[in-house]
């Protein structure tokens, strides 16, 4: 007994001392505090994985010295739910008083922080979650992944040019399947298809056959999905299994269903499926070849997906912030130093637009093929410079 | 509407592997044991590890992972639940809603949050239409089947026919008379119980292809299980069945026919049962 008292006072002493050393130093050097709320554990743990493995690399390789000011990085987990996130967002800006917020791995973890951002007019750069209004909810928020819109929009541009006139879209029944089922329909019938079917699937759904069996019944052209990645590899493996692809029903979607990171573990099943997106592992430039490399060196052979490349980029946005206000850490300064930035991004060209505060950059259609073994997403035609089509109403 | 049905067969087919073992320990054991999820996800996951990690083929990951999980469950048998039958049935509900936690969290910590993705022997991965494609059948869903009916006459016979079967029933029925009567209760308990997680775990590892596997499946399939056992009622192997293949068909079918309704259909199917029969469908009347 007395022997555990002892132990657990001197690890209260040792963590009191570590706390008091580390705001000693952080006040002498004026540290620039970064809070990363990412879902680090739960079902989106590999979001987390994904994005923080991108700051991290991005810091790696751009130093974390601005202007005699180191960066830090406050990486916090909420685990996918958002009352957590808020917590800790409320925690970060009054406790460690972060100058930017950065992470939101889904559209309601990005709205349930949104209210403070604005309250402490702290940026709010968002790098991953893509529900279009996002942007709306805050006027601190900058987002650098990308808008479900855009991507929808894309594949709503190309397939009728390529003989699919019929469709029936399968999503999954919550904010972004919704924005991808209604920006992916009207741009559709604009361009003179038709949409046989509309199907909604509960996000928990045990079993896709009903659904799969319906679009098969209704004989389309193509069936355009939009579901969580872990599902897509469900709905691809059945679309197969049910001898969908036989019957001349091409599978079409936006990228999130091919994402890089699974893509290999969804087998052959996906080969030649198109995809509308604004990054795969094998775009070709040399700074996306560099980036792949350097990340996969980092972390063990996993490959990057846009999860990474919206951290990388999120970043790079924060970095460059800082240099143009000369190392002030002023939320508003930063936040007008954010707007407008154009760059080139491991995804291509982007630009972060003043007005919107969204990012604009191509979206390209890509097809599943195989490379020495592995499986890739092939870009072969771009559309320039999309930008959200939620916003231009 | 051929296909509809058949794939709702398969569907209610596997719900019912999975929920058997809850039915049997539940019914038979008086113990309510809602870590069974997590007995069906360990299932799971030794396939998983079976086939990607030690390149077993699948067909022989089955019946490994009904032993593992076997052994697992009697394990588990003898440190904890034995200490728990006794017990009121809200102690065991919370004893083991706690085990089901602590088997999601390790699943998550040991195996990551991601869908894991098992890759079927090409055997099992064709098709077969009839009738111009009105009735179109899976293999794998085929197979699925044939375990399910192989299954189903087995426990029906080893409950109904053999030695262990009455020993089983008569522990159950008085536990210090059996003893009386040279029954070792606690070796038949144990047997039960670990051939119960060893049905959830084959379920689980037969499931991973068409539910999908990750650490929040046991709760994620914890309501379809306590559906299947309370519409069917526990007395019996058949009434879980029925209850199971009921459930399958008019989940598919509604999903089918009213998609707008989505996952609604079960549930109010099973009010409507459960306000016609509140013992549950094949019940003898009276007990409880």
């Amino acid at each position: 007994m007395n022997h555990r008292m002892t132990k657990r006072s001197l690890i209260t002493t040792a963590l009191v001392t570590a706390g008091l050393l580390g705001a000693g130093i952080s006040s002498a050097q004026e540290v620039f505090k970064v809070g990363l709320i990412l879902p680090m554990t739960g079902p989106f743990a590999s979001t987390g994985k994904q994005i923080d493995a991108a700051v991290k690399l991005y810091l790696a390789q751009n130093g974390d010295i601005v202007n005699g000011r180191k960066i830090q990085v406050i990486l916090k987990d909420d685990a996918g739910t958002p009352d957590t996130t808020k917590r800790t967002a409320q925690e970060l800006v009054v406790n460690d008083k972060v100058n930017v917020l950065a992470g939101f791995g889904l559209t309601p973890l990005a709205f349930a922080t949104a209210p403070i951002a604005t309250q402490s007019k702290t940026p709010m750069v968002v790098m991953a979650a893509a529900t279009s209004s996002i942007t709306q909810a805050s006027p601190y928020i900058v987002r650098t992944s990308f808008a479900l819109p855009q991507a929808a929009v894309g594949m709503a541009d190309w397939a009728p040019k390529n003989g699919i006139k019929k469709v029936v879209t399968l999503v999954s029944d919550y904010g972004p399947g919704h924005d991808a089922e209604k920006f992916f329909r009207d741009r559709f019938i604009f361009n003179g298809g038709s949409v046989a079917e509309s199907l909604r699937v509960p996000l928990r759904n045990p079993d896709f056959a009903p659904f799969l069996q319906k679009v098969r019944d209704l004989k389309p052209d193509a069936m355009f999905v939009f579901v969580p990645s872990g599902a897509g590899a469900a709905v691809v493996k059945q679309y197969v299994e049910r001898g969908m692809d036989k019957t001349g029903i091409k599978l079409i979607g936006t990228g999130d269903v091919t994402e890089d990171d699974i893509l290999n573990g969804m087998g052959d099943n996906t080969l030649g499926m198109v995809t509308s997106h604004h990054y795969s592992a094998s775009h070709n430039s040399v700074l996306n070849k560099k980036f792949v490399t350097a990340f996969e060196k980092a972390n063990n052979g996993l490959r990057p997906n846009f999860m990474a490349v919206g951290g990388y980029d999120g970043m790079r946005v924060i970095v460059e912030a800082l240099k143009a206000t000369k190392g002030k850490g002023d939320g508003d300064a930063l936040l007008g130093a954010m707007k407008g930035q154009l760059f080139e991004s491991p995804r291509g060209p982007m630009f972060i637009d003043a007005q919107t505060r969204d990012v604009v950059h191509n979206i390209y259609i890509r097809k599943v093929e195989k490379i020495n073994g592995q499986l890739f997403n092939t870009e072969f035609e771009t559309i320039k410079d999309v930008k959200d089509p939620g916003k231009t109403k | 509407m051929l296909t509809i049905l058949f794939d709702g067969i398969a569907y209610g087919m596997l719900l019912f592997i999975l929920a058997v073992g809850l039915a049997i320990t539940m019914g038979l054991m008086n113990f309510i044991n809602l870590a069974h999820g997590a007995f069906a996800m360990v299932g799971g996951y030794l396939t998983v590890i079976l086939m990607q990690r030690m390149g077993v083929p699948f067909l022989w990951c089955l019946p490994l992972a009904f032993l593992g999980t076997a052994a697992l469950g009697g394990l588990l048998e003898v440190t904890l639940y034995r200490r728990m039958y006794a017990k009121p049935h809200l102690d065991q509900v919370l004893f083991s809603i706690g085990l089901t936690f602590m088997a999601v969290a390790s699943a998550d910590y040991f195996m990551g949050s991601t869908q894991q993705i098992i890759q079927l022997p090409d055997s099992l991965k064709g098709r077969t239409e009839w009738f111009d494609g009105a009735l179109g059948m899976g293999h794998y869903r085929l197979f699925i089947i044939a375990i399910c009916a192989a299954l189903t006459v087995a426990l029906q016979l080893v409950l109904s026919k053999t030695r262990f079967g009455s020993r089983l029933r008569a522990a159950v029925d008085d536990q210090r008379v059996a003893a009386g009567l040279g029954i070792n209760v606690n070796i038949v308990f144990l047997l039960t119980f670990a051939v119960g997680s060893g049905l959830a775990g084959l379920g689980g590892a037969l499931g991973a292809e068409v539910l999908g596997l990750e650490p929040s499946f046991p709760f994620k399939f914890m309501v379809y299980f306590l559906i299947v056992v309370a519409v069917g009622g526990t007395s019996s192997i058949t009434g879980p069945l029925l209850a199971a293949l009921l459930l399958g068909v008019a989940d598919v079918a509604g999903k089918y026919y009213m998609p707008k309704m989505g996952a609604f259909t079960v549930y109010a199917l099973m009010i409507g049962l459960l306000l016609w029969r509140p013992q549950g469908l094949f019940s003898r009347g009276g007990k409880s």
